[in-house]
């Protein structure tokens, strides 16, 4: 059921409301600049599709047009930064963190700069545009680069709360945005820290496997939650929102409870939260692990729902892969 | 800026010898990094913190200072060695580069050593960051400027022609922009490798007021940095026209000299050879 403590939507299980977790980053793009005026947002040409028209058209002399340029756009940035501002720059994700990584690597990750990489357009979800617009990598670029932090907000109000704190965050910061509507599972009052993962679900009983997920899947991670509820088999599941830092306390303690784990993510498997997660428990509690997540393969045109299906992102398939592993841990 | 007197010039030409004894010794202590480079750019660095730029080694996050963006990091020696000279470590701290633990690292990092913009080594992104500097400062109503040192070989980069289109439409004129165009990178001239003429039509094109200088006559570099914060309309390049290795007979003009260091022999003579002002003086050093 429900974590209480969540303060989640109560009609997450019933045609919730929807938006894109893009939306939700143009809300706090704006609140976070009424509160500070040291913010500034540049964009690569594609100031609407990233939801910064709203603060072009508030704050138009902290609003910088770069040019179809995302390498300019991560250097000029880090020179904002660098000179006491606090950067937001958006593209879509595979062009920045996609097209600039070496600009990101030395001048704001070595550099050490307060920069706010915004990445719109993640997963599959892109849909029509094909593989060329689907970023299915940035999660793992952006996470081997130290000093970067990596945020993968679940919907649109947790977008808006972690663009507030990236804000807040001194560092930089990667905020992994989707272009699809997807349903709103939390409200103003869920709680939010950088850091600090959130167990949305709780099995009736003691859990026989957690669920890790990240960004709009976890709309999926809670449909497979309470269909093997149904079943009788009870899950708890964890938003991982914060890939980096990891929250290892609460992700040994979930792992160590239910001694089986299955990590969703809209991503390659390689190099993203199940990789990250297995880095974890491969020291402090081995347990059998499921990863769902692209298994090495670019995406292609579709639509949504078609192409979560195809690559093995569904409902069906958390289900699937949480019989997996308990087979796995009971044999 | 005040023209140099016939004094002042002497003390300049001076002091930029005493900073390519500097980046001798260092390189011959490091037993790595870039030779030609730094050398050739030993009278600009020397105009640039003796003379240039507002800036206090005493105090290097004065937040109203110029901003100077190294951006081809690799010649970072003579960064060094003049940073050294005007004050901001001691000298002899130029000894450890690119040893491990130094400050003085193979290609600069801000967050080690206080009073460097940036960190950069990897080429064509400098321009990048001196324009968000610039815009930032404009935006603030600061009365400050940005310097950014680039390489003639980093123009190949596509990465520094966005920066350039960048700084040429906002009219960051506060902005100013130094080539050191002294025609090589590592796999030989820059004409044979990929060419770059015609530059000063390249950058005039984007929208930059376009200066060139003989980068060793350091006179004409301050009265064009001069000339650059008179213009209000565009960012200003000095293109500085450099002898590579520049003050060193055996390293002038020979590419191979881009990214090797002097081996102790060499150095001895080297050094003499800077000490004597190429024969003119009797050392007192020998």
């Amino acid at each position: 059921m429900p974590n209480t403590d969540q303060y989640l939507k109560a009609d997450i299980f019933d045609s919730p409301d929807q938006a894109a977790t893009r939306e939700g980053f143009g809300k706090g793009l704006v609140e976070a600049a009424d509160a500070d005026e040291r913010i500034v947002a540049l964009c690569a040409d594609l100031t609407e599709s990233t939801r910064m028209e709203a603060f072009a058209k508030k704050y138009p002399q902290r609003y910088i047009e770069v040019g179809v340029a995302e390498q300019n756009l991560a250097a000029l940035a880090s020179g904002f930064a660098a000179y006491g501002k606090i950067p937001f720059i958006t593209s879509y994700a595979t062009f920045s963190p996609g097209r600039n990584n070496e600009q990101i690597r030395t001048t704001i990750s070595l550099n050490n700069v307060p920069v706010k990489i915004v990445g719109s357009h993640a997963g599959v979800s892109v849909g029509p545009d094909g593989a060329t617009h689907q970023a299915l990598e940035d999660i793992a670029l952006m996470r081997v680069q130290p000093n970067m932090t990596v945020v993968s907000p679940c919907d649109a109000e947790e977008a808006r709360k972690a663009t507030l704190a990236a804000a807040k965050w001194n560092g930089p910061v990667y905020i992994r945005l989707a272009r699809e509507k997807t349903p709103i599972m939390t409200t103003a009052e869920t709680p939010f820290e950088i850091g600090k993962a959130n167990l949305v679900w709780q099995g009736k009983t003691l859990p026989q496997t957690v669920i890790f997920a990240t960004g709009p899947l976890v709309h999926n991670a809670l449909l497979a939650a309470q269909a093997l509820e149904k079943e009788g088999l009870a899950v708890n599941v964890v938003n991982v929102h914060t890939i980096k830092p990891l929250d290892k306390e609460t992700i040994v303690r979930e792992a160590r409870a239910a001694g089986a784990v299955v990590t969703v993510e809209e991503h390659q498997i390689a190099g993203g939260l199940g990789s990250a997660i297995a880095e974890l428990l491969a020291q402090e509690c081995p347990v059998p692990q499921e990863f769902v997540g692209v298994r090495d393969l670019f995406g292609q045109s579709g639509t949504p729902k078609e192409l979560i299906e195809h690559y093995g992102l569904g409902v069906s398939h958390i289900v699937d892969a949480v019989k997996k592993v308990l087979q796995r841990k009971t044999s | 800026m005040d023209a140099l007197s016939d004094a002042e010039v002497k003390q300049f030409e001076k002091k930029a010898n005493e900073v390519r004894q500097t980046i001798i010794e260092m390189l011959v202590a490091a037993g790595s990094g870039h030779t030609a480079g730094p050398l050739g750019m030993a009278d600009i660095f020397t105009a640039l913190y003796f003379r240039v730029l507002r800036h206090d080694a005493k105090n290097p996050e004065w937040p109203e200072r110029d901003r100077l963006i190294l951006s081809n990091g690799h010649i970072a020696p003579v960064l060094y060695a003049v940073m050294a000279h005007a004050g901001y470590f001691p000298v002899e701290e130029c000894l450890t580069l690119r040893k491990f633990g130094s400050r003085l690292q193979g290609h600069p990092e801000r967050e080690r050593l206080s009073g460097l913009e940036t960190t950069s080594g990897p080429l064509g992104s400098g321009l990048s960051q001196a324009a968000g500097m610039a815009y930032a400062s404009r935006v603030n109503g600061d009365k400050n400027r940005i310097y950014c040192a680039m390489s003639d070989g980093e123009h190949d980069c596509g990465n520094l022609w966005e920066a350039a289109m960048f700084a040429g439409a906002n009219r960051l004129s506060n902005l100013t922009g130094i080539v050191d165009r002294n025609n090589i990178q590592i796999d030989g001239y820059t004409e044979s490798i990929m060419p770059l003429e015609p530059f000063r039509e390249k950058y005039e094109s984007f929208g930059w007021h376009v200066l060139e200088v003989d980068g060793h006559n350091i006179p004409q570099f301050i009265q064009a940095c001069g000339e650059a914060a008179a213009i209000y309309e565009k960012p200003t390049v000095i293109i500085a026209h450099t002898i590579p290795g520049k003050g060193i007979r055996e390293i002038e003009r020979d590419y191979r000299w881009h990214g090797k260091p002097p081996h102790q022999d060499e150095a001895k003579r080297f050094l003499a050879e800077l000490r004597t002002l190429q024969g003119k003086i009797v050392s007192e050093h020998e």
